[in-house]
């Protein structure tokens, strides 16, 4: 009895902090606890949420994505110039207007390519995900500067629905990061290739023994963090209504790999939840948007999130070594 | 008192979360002699160990050390003390070489700097005391498993500790090097070091120990001179009841020839193998340590390239070039390397019996996670593996038990052909004869079984037919009214000239 409760706790414990970290911004700053401030919190965290749950299946097989912030930058760019008005006098590809959903799909097609370029070369070469896709990150980021050197900006309102957009009260950005969440875990939980990515990234040699295919499940991992990287790319540009190939999503990956760790994924692979990968995403949410209000520097916030991330592996660490 | 024994353990308690992994164990060792710690997996005996150098600490208990009451807090402080062990699963560093690898943090030092040259002649010395013949720039990998096996021991030995403990040191050794330890522990013992053993195989044990104490399920049995007791009487203790067959094999007829293997070649450890197996047959396969038996299933299984020859099943030719197209076409392969390619140690009892059921789609989606529970819930039954619950991490099971569930995985799959590769190897007696029942029982519903062993008594106990191999080659076939270990020896030794002939 004693032991499970003990367990139960120590498996919740990331939703407890988020718990304590809410009661404290709440004393800390009235305008905190408000409807308002939540949809503002939501709307700014969906873009690295969604790309929290790609790289948090990734972090799952073992691996990383480093160069989803940077392809994000990139698929907004070029599919940004996809939907420039044809009389707008800085357009970037001229002549060029393509309908909002045809820009969006290449848009997710040109995520799919580099994550399954991506994952081709990390399971056919074995190769550390680390190198190739801090590759693929230096390759994209250089790839949207030489796409265009100017910001892609006056994107069609059609294209930035989705990261714009309204559904009554609730931004559309925040129904995109739900829906994602919820079909990220029902891939985990419900389907074949999300189990074969427990059994991988547990002990990959037993499972080809158990005659799972590793290596096109490493690709299928990849292109579904590469997708989700376009995705994130195309809720970015249409809420800021502009791409720009220097910053857009510049760094952004860090974030997302903080929230799927913080959330308890852990980097030796074989254990994820994607209620823990939530919790991380809204916990990083509620530091960034709670010191804001709070009027902390922009460095000391980096400080304690670099703490909290910090911590929350090192508390991970000596819970599975006690298991081993 | 304390003068008579150099470690008293009392009334050791140790306990995990849920379970009680030891509840109250006695263990009095006397200098000068090999005491060894006897019973089946899971009874606690890596446990006490572990406790005693401090990788664990105890939940309560006495521990007394050269008559001073002791609680190490990590493996450096036994150490210190005069306490060395080695362990089960080794831990080599394999990049490096088998010198660095001896003195592994307690390099000699000249000032600052490491005396290499030192580091060397001192691990010339040592291996020339010990009669061995190694060169420590040899980098670790290039080993063979069992040389690994013994630049371990030798490690352990060379802290001059007055405790040496041994964890199965000999599961991985050829019988020359059996024989070498055996000189190894005979000289320590001559300079009154203490050993405690721990080992599954009856002959070695009595051939060397001159105490022997029993647990069983964390529980203290007993302790007695090994000259008091018997084999039986062990057992006996060991189970709490008495096994009357350890092979217990049950006649059934068999059918047409299921799988048939023709010349097939992979790589030098597989060499122009030809067999077949029959339905409700068991054909063992003996030889030596690297004689290519596994190589042979593992490139049946799809786990190695197969460079050429012909595999058929029910006349018909496969082409199987992964796992995944054995699984396919119903035959499994129960892997030799239980922790390296059989079990997925954080994922639970459940998963790991319906991960290959589950490849083969046969859960659909969503998954139907009721059905995996009932297949998992019916061969923890069946098989009677022992377990709080199916959502235990496996890596909780004892080995027979982990054993049992990576049987039960392969049984989901519904194969035809089922190949066991060491089943047994390090699994306690009981377990063990359950095994074998259990193969016996697969064999009888139809099932065509192919069994690798290195324990001559066990391909003998439960073969109906023997393929002997030796270097890659098929040295020989022998029925089970032929069987005799001079036969099977002569085989798995003989030259390929010989071999040709038979």
């Amino acid at each position: 009895m004693n032991a499970n409760v003990k367990k139960r706790l120590s498996d919740n414990m990331m939703w407890l902090v988020l718990i304590a970290l809410i009661i404290v911004m709440s004393i800390g700053n009235s305008n905190f606890f408000t409807i308002a401030n939540f949809r503002t919190l939501l709307t700014s965290e969906s873009v690295k949420g969604v790309m929290a749950f790609g790289v948090a299946f990734c972090i799952l097989t073992k691996g990383i994505d480093l160069s989803i912030g940077a392809s994000a930058g990139l698929i907004a760019c070029v599919t940004g110039a996809l939907v420039q008005p044809l009389d707008y006098a800085s357009k970037i590809l001229t002549g060029v207007q393509l309908p909002a959903i045809v820009a969006i799909l290449i848009a997710l097609a040109m995520g799919c390519a580099i994550g399954a370029i991506q994952g081709a070369i990390i399971a056919y070469t074995k190769m550390p995900a680390f190198i190739a896709t801090l590759g693929g990150q230096l390759i994209c980021r250089a790839a949207a500067k030489v796409f265009t050197t100017r910001p892609v900006s006056n994107l069609s309102d059609g294209y930035r629905f989705l990261g714009n957009g309204q559904i009554g009260p609730i931004p559309v950005i925040v129904v995109v990061f739900v829906i994602v969440c919820l079909l990220a875990a029902f891939i985990l939980g419900q389907t074949r290739f999300g189990k074969s990515l427990y059994a991988i990234g547990g002990n990959d040699q037993a499972a080809r023994v158990a005659g799972i295919n590793v290596e096109r499940n490493l690709v299928l991992t990849y292109v579904w963090c590469g997708v989700l990287a376009a995705l994130a790319g195309v809720l970015l540009a249409g809420r800021a209504g502009s791409a720009d190939p220097a910053t857009s999503g510049l760094n952004y990956e860090l974030d997302a790999i903080a929230a799927a760790t913080v959330g308890g994924t852990s980097h030796t692979g074989g254990i994820c939840r994607i209620s823990g990968v939530l919790c991380g995403i809204l916990i990083l949410g509620v530091i960034n948007n709670g010191l804001v209000l709070l009027g902390v520097n922009d460095n000391y916030t980096n400080i304690i999130k670099g703490i909290i991330i910090v911590g929350a592996v090192a508390l991970d660490m000596k819970k599975n070594t006690r298991k081993a | 008192m304390s003068e008579e024994y150099v470690l008293e353990m009392h009334n050791i308690v140790k306990e995990f979360p849920g379970v009680r992994a030891l509840k109250g164990v006695e263990l009095k060792v006397r200098p000068g002699t090999v005491h060894t710690l006897m019973g089946e997996n899971g009874a606690g005996k890596s446990t006490l160990m572990k406790c005693l150098i401090g990788i664990q600490p105890v939940t309560s208990g006495e521990i007394i050390y050269k008559g001073k009451k002791v609680n190490f807090k990590s493996t450096q402080d036994a150490l210190d003390a005069g306490i060395s062990m080695i362990h089960q699963e080794m831990s080599p560093v394999l990049e490096r070489t088998v010198c660095d690898n001896v003195w592994l943090g307690r390099e000699p030092k000249k000032g600052i700097l490491t005396d290499h040259k030192k580091m060397y002649q001192d691990c010339l010395d040592l291996f020339a005391r010990m009669g061995m013949h190694i060169d420590p720039h040899e980098k670790m990998k290039n080993l063979t498993v069992a040389k690994m096996q013994m630049v371990e021991i030798i490690k352990a030995v060379s802290y001059n500790s007055s405790i040496v403990i041994m964890d199965e040191p000999t599961s991985s050794l050829t019988e020359a090097e059996v024989e070498d330890l055996f000189k190894i522990i005979e000289d320590l013992k001559s300079k009154g070091v203490a050993i405690i053993y721990i080992s599954h195989k009856m002959d070695e044990i009595f051939r060397i120990s001159d105490d022997i104490s029993v647990y069983r399920d964390g529980e203290y049995i007993g302790t007695d001179r090994a000259a008091n007791l018997t084999q039986d009487k062990v057992i006996k203790m060991m189970v709490g009841r008495e096994i009357t067959n350890m092979f217990p094999k049950v006649e059934c007829p068999i059918g047409d020839v299921v799988l048939k293997v023709e010349d097939l070649c992979s790589g030098r450890q597989v060499r122009h193998v030809s067999f077949e197996v029959r339905k409700g047959e068991i054909l063992g396969f003996a030889g030596l340590v690297g004689a290519g038996r596994t190589e042979t299933m593992e490139t049946i299984f799809g786990m190695r390239k197969r460079e050429s020859g012909r595999i058929i099943k029910d006349g018909k030719e496969l082409n199987i070039k992964s796992p995944q197209d054995a699984i396919e076409n119903h035959i499994s392969l129960l892997t030799e390397d239980r922790r390296g390619n059989g079990i997925i140690g954080l994922l639970s009892i459940r998963e790991n019996m319906c991960v290959a059921k589950l490849n083969l789609g046969k859960y659909g989606m969503p998954l139907n996670q009721k059905q995996m529970r009932a297949d998992t819930q019916e061969y923890i039954d069946k098989i009677r593996i022992k377990t709080p619950t199916m959502e235990t991490p496996i890596m909780n099971l004892s080995g027979g038990n982990q054993q049992k569930v990576l049987v039960g995985r392969w049984l989901l799959t519904d194969p035809d052909v089922l190949i066991v590769d060491e089943p047994t190897r390090g699994i306690d007696v009981g377990a063990k004869a359950e095994i074998h029942s259990l193969l016996s029982e697969l064999a009888g519903q139809g099932k065509a079984i192919i069994i690798v062993s290195s324990e001559m008594p066990e391909v003998m106990g439960v073969a109906d037919r023997i393929v002997i191999m030796h270097e890659g080659h098929v040295s020989g076939t022998l029925d089970r009214s032929e069987f005799s270990q001079e036969l099977i020896m002569k085989c798995a030794t003989a030259h390929e000239k010989d071999a040709d002939e038979i």
